[in-house]
């Protein structure tokens, strides 16, 4: 309580009061993000308003050996967040400016603690918007998005934070300043902007994101089309793909899915089906057009029992709405639910979609699975009870075990939401001893010290070696007689 | 091919061991790129040629993703991409049929379409390397999507070799467009600045643009009715040489590439209005890309500063792409609290600092 009492001391010296909260009762909110499984109060809370308050703060940290763990709007889904008992939270929710928007470059230079959304609503009148959609768009800011290299429903075509970026400014546990990208399309050295991207607040904190803005489509349409063979819409999906068709996204859902969203969303989903899909185009008018027919094609050939193509606007944004419910579809079937984030080769969906049916099963637990079947990235929600004692801890097993078969299947463990502290211990399985290593000597080279979000992301050998995790190393060992091409 | 690794990673602790520097090298058509280093200048150093360690690992078209040994040609890899219909997308120049993809991710170099599709980086998705200790060591994997760990194999995209010896790179592929088209526009270089980035803010399928002697090259890929639409917003006359012209810029055997003396490149922001430098220029990437061709006698460490100053001055960088002075700075400078993480990085992943020395700047 001390080393707080004095640190408050110094971090007032500069910050106003209502910027530094170390009372339980202030604190208590940040105890947890999305991942409310695992909850620690922090020390103390900072929440600076400008660059210059972080980097101070942040020098005060590495003087006195405080562990920071940065936060921006606290719905990350892996614990990256997770405050340390005896460190400082530090909030970026404060720097929430849009700095400028350059309409005839296609940039917009913005605070880490902008919504991904508000960018777009800020870009819109030029006709642009900010690519990557997580579905916690609406919340989730731009630096965790940066922290985490988020996905979205539409980056196979249009890509991940990564693909979306181009200049970032980040402070080191000193308090230095690094400009890392540039205006241009690169940036002399190493390629330090993906370094950063999804490095989990690890590794510097960021104070500003130049992000890239896109054009947005003149149209865009959906074929929503029903599977009573999850293998069909399988395969209906190799077959897009190998038409050379690059859907602007695609998304299935099993029939538990379907079941629980259509009773909450009515988008008008067939609930009898095994999976349905959604399958969009965008671009020009007679680009779509012309896509959404060899699309409504390629799904009658591959066994769709049920074909629709949105008619407008308000049908599109219906066909979408149950995939964007599923979530909270699965909060309103079970009073708690656990969301994986593996993903695979598609060409292996049917055999770990089969072994997590399997799983259900043996575990009694109920699990929903819906997938960003373009890219391979498997959202499986294990629908649980935490006030059941016992339950959570069936339903990490259940889950770790998943993680487990994606390694198996030659994917990761995880897609877009991060490893946080919740999937450390799977990191042992994917990777190598020299591996991690050298994951931690990339730490070491931006903070020696460890200071920076402590003990998540990547696991010490010590814990590794502790729960005996056998290596699964992509799948790469295990089918070595099998021909290659 | 266990054996070639095992080589390799003998060759590599032997140096590590004698504090020797290795030269990566396969095809070596990108030898001129870079600072001359140890390896390569006779200080102690020998050659680490990975080249038998080649072919195709893994490719299966529906994934959109190729696995293949980092002494695949880069030619054979193309052909066997085409064959099944789908490209990489970042059209790497080759500079020579002994191109490799080692060499091509090693250097991180994209071509014409870099500035709608993307960078060699954004099509990375894993790789396998040999670390400056001869440790196998593998990062990403063969998804697209993947936040399990840092991201080492987009670090190892432009990083010259200076952090370990690439073994395997996996890669996302793009199908080919079903329909290209390339029109020509006469302009003066401003209204060519403008133009490009005014349709670049538009959804017209424009996958390159170049700006040379007063005439602006466009290429249109895509669906074969955005193609036709936006062929009658943009104008102009369709050429019918286009698969030449595109390759002779990828690969600089344009007439202006051979022009000069030096061959700059500054990379920029794509708004920015025609700079006034010395010598000729070609722009391509949308305005993002400035190549300036400096005539004999311009060569000299003032221009050099005016290059380096002009660029930094409107958020970019320059590099001295091609020289005949092989002492001259190649890469944009870096700040001192840059340089030092660049440093510590390049000490964890290759401590004896026997990987291509001095190749990307000289205290790496």
């Amino acid at each position: 309580m001390n080393d707080a009492l004095e640190l408050v001391k110094k971090l007032r010296t500069f910050l106003p009061v209502e910027s530094v909260l170390h009372e339980t009762e202030d604190v208590r909110p940040y105890e947890c993000d999305g991942l409310s499984a695992y909850r620690q109060t922090p020390m103390i809370v900072a929440l600076p308003r400008t660059e210059d308050e972080v980097a101070e703060i942040l020098k005060v940290c590495h003087a006195l050996k405080i562990p920071a763990v940065a936060r921006g709007a606290g719905t990350g889904l892996s614990g990256g967040a997770l405050p340390h008992p005896q460190g400082m939270l530090l909030s970026l929710a404060k720097l929430k400016s849009i700095l400028g928007i350059d309409a005839a470059a296609r940039t917009a230079r913005v605070q880490p603690g902008v919504r991904n959304l508000a960018i777009s609503e800020a870009a819109a009148p030029y006709g642009l918007y900010y690519a990557p959609d997580p579905s916690s768009q609406i919340a989730c800011s731009i630096g965790g998005n940066v922290a985490e290299n988020s996905g979205g429903v539409h980056c196979l075509k249009y890509g991940l934070t990564v693909h979306n970026i181009l200049k970032l400014r980040v402070l080191t546990i000193e308090g230095e300043l690094l400009e890392i990208g540039s205006d241009g399309l690169d940036a002399p050295g190493y390629d330090l902007l993906a370094l950063m991207t999804g490095s989990e607040g690890m590794l510097g904190i960021v104070t500003e994101v130049t992000v890239k803005l896109t054009p947005r489509p003149e149209k865009a349409q959906v074929v929503l089309a029903a599977f009573e063979d999850i293998r069909d819409a399988g395969n209906a999906v190799a077959n897009v793909i190998g038409a050379g068709i690059i859907p602007a996204g695609m998304e299935m859902m099993d029939r538990i899915t379907t079941g629980a969203v259509e009773e909450y969303v009515h988008a008008g989903y067939n609930t009898e089906a095994a999976a349905i899909l959604l399958c969009e185009s965008d671009g020009a008018e007679e680009e779509v057009a012309e896509e959404i027919e060899r699309i409504d094609e390629i799904m009658r050939q591959s066994g769709a029992t049920e074909v629709r193509i949105s008619r407008d606007e308000a049908e599109r944004v219906r066909f979408w709405a149950g995939r964007k419910a599923a979530f909270p579809a699965a909060g309103r079937v079970s009073p708690d639910y656990y969301c994986m984030d593996g993903t695979i080769p598609r060409k292996n969906l049917a055999s770990v979609l089969a072994g997590i049916e399997a799983l259900s099963a043996e575990y009694g637990l109920r699990c929903m699975n819906v997938f960003h079947a373009g890219d391979g990235n498997l959202h499986p929600l294990i629908l649980y009870d935490a006030s059941h004692p016992g339950e959570l801890e069936l339903t990490e097993e259940f889950g770790a075990k998943i993680l487990r078969m994606c390694i198996e299947a030659g994917g990761t463990i995880t897609g877009e939401h991060g490893v946080g502290i919740e999937k450390i211990n799977q990191m042992c399985s994917q990777f190598k001893t020299g591996e991690l290593e050298m994951f931690h000597a990339v730490k070491a080279a931006f903070d020696p010290e460890s200071l920076l979000n402590p003990g998540k992301a990547i696991p010490t050998l010590r814990r590794c070696a502790e729960q005996g995790a056998m290596h699964v190393h992509r799948g790469k060992e295990k089918f070595p007689q099998l021909p290659r091409f | 091919m266990q054996e070639i690794i095992d080589q390799l990673a003998a060759s590599i602790r032997a140096a590590a061991a004698a504090n020797a520097p290795l030269c990566i090298r396969s095809g070596g058509t990108k030898d001129f790129y870079g600072q001359q280093d140890k390896g390569r200048d006779g200080a102690g150093g020998s050659i680490l040629d990975p080249s038998a360690y080649a072919g195709i690992v893994d490719y299966e078209p529906t994934e959109l993703v190729v696995t293949a040994r980092a002494g695949t040609r880069l030619g054979q890899l193309e052909t066997e991409l085409n064959g099944r219909g789908q490209m990489l997308a970042f059209e790497p120049p080759h500079f020579g049929a002994a191109a490799t993809l080692g060499g091509c991710i090693a250097t991180g170099l994209s071509g014409p379409r870099r500035a709608s599709a993307g960078a060699v980086r954004d099509f990375v998705l894993g790789v396998r390397m040999l670390d400056g200790r001869g440790d196998d060591l593998s990062f990403g994997g063969q998804v697209m999507k993947n936040v399990a760990g840092y991201d080492i194999s987009r670090l190892m995209a432009g990083s010259l070799g200076t952090l370990g010896l690439l073994l395997e790179v996996s890669l996302k592929v793009l199908p080919l467009p079903a329909e290209e088209r390339t029109l020509r526009l006469s302009m003066s270089e401003a209204e060519a600045v403008e133009m490009m980035n005014r349709w670049a803010g538009k959804p017209l399928p424009v996958s390159a643009t170049c700006f040379c002697d007063g005439e602006l090259t466009v290429r249109l890929s895509g669906a074969t009715s955005a193609v036709r639409a936006a062929r009658a917003v943009l104008g102009g006359e369709e050429i019918t040489e286009e698969t030449s012209f595109w390759e002779s810029i990828r690969e600089q055997a344009h007439p202006f590439f051979r022009s000069g003396k030096q061959l700059w490149r500054l990379s920029i922001k794509s708004t920015t209005a025609p700079l006034s430098l010395p010598g000729k220029q070609l722009i391509e990437w949308g305005g993002a890309l400035r190549w300036l061709s400096v005539d004999a006698g311009m060569d000299n460490e003032a221009v050099q500063a005016l290059v380096r100053k002009t660029a930094r001055d409107v958020g970019g960088h320059a590099t001295l792409f091609r020289s005949r002075t092989p002492a001259a700075a190649v890469f944009h400078p870096l700040p001192p609290a840059m340089m030092n993480i660049h440093r510590r990085l390049k000490e964890k992943f290759d401590p004896m600092r026997i990987f291509n020395p001095g190749r990307l700047y000289p205290e790496l």
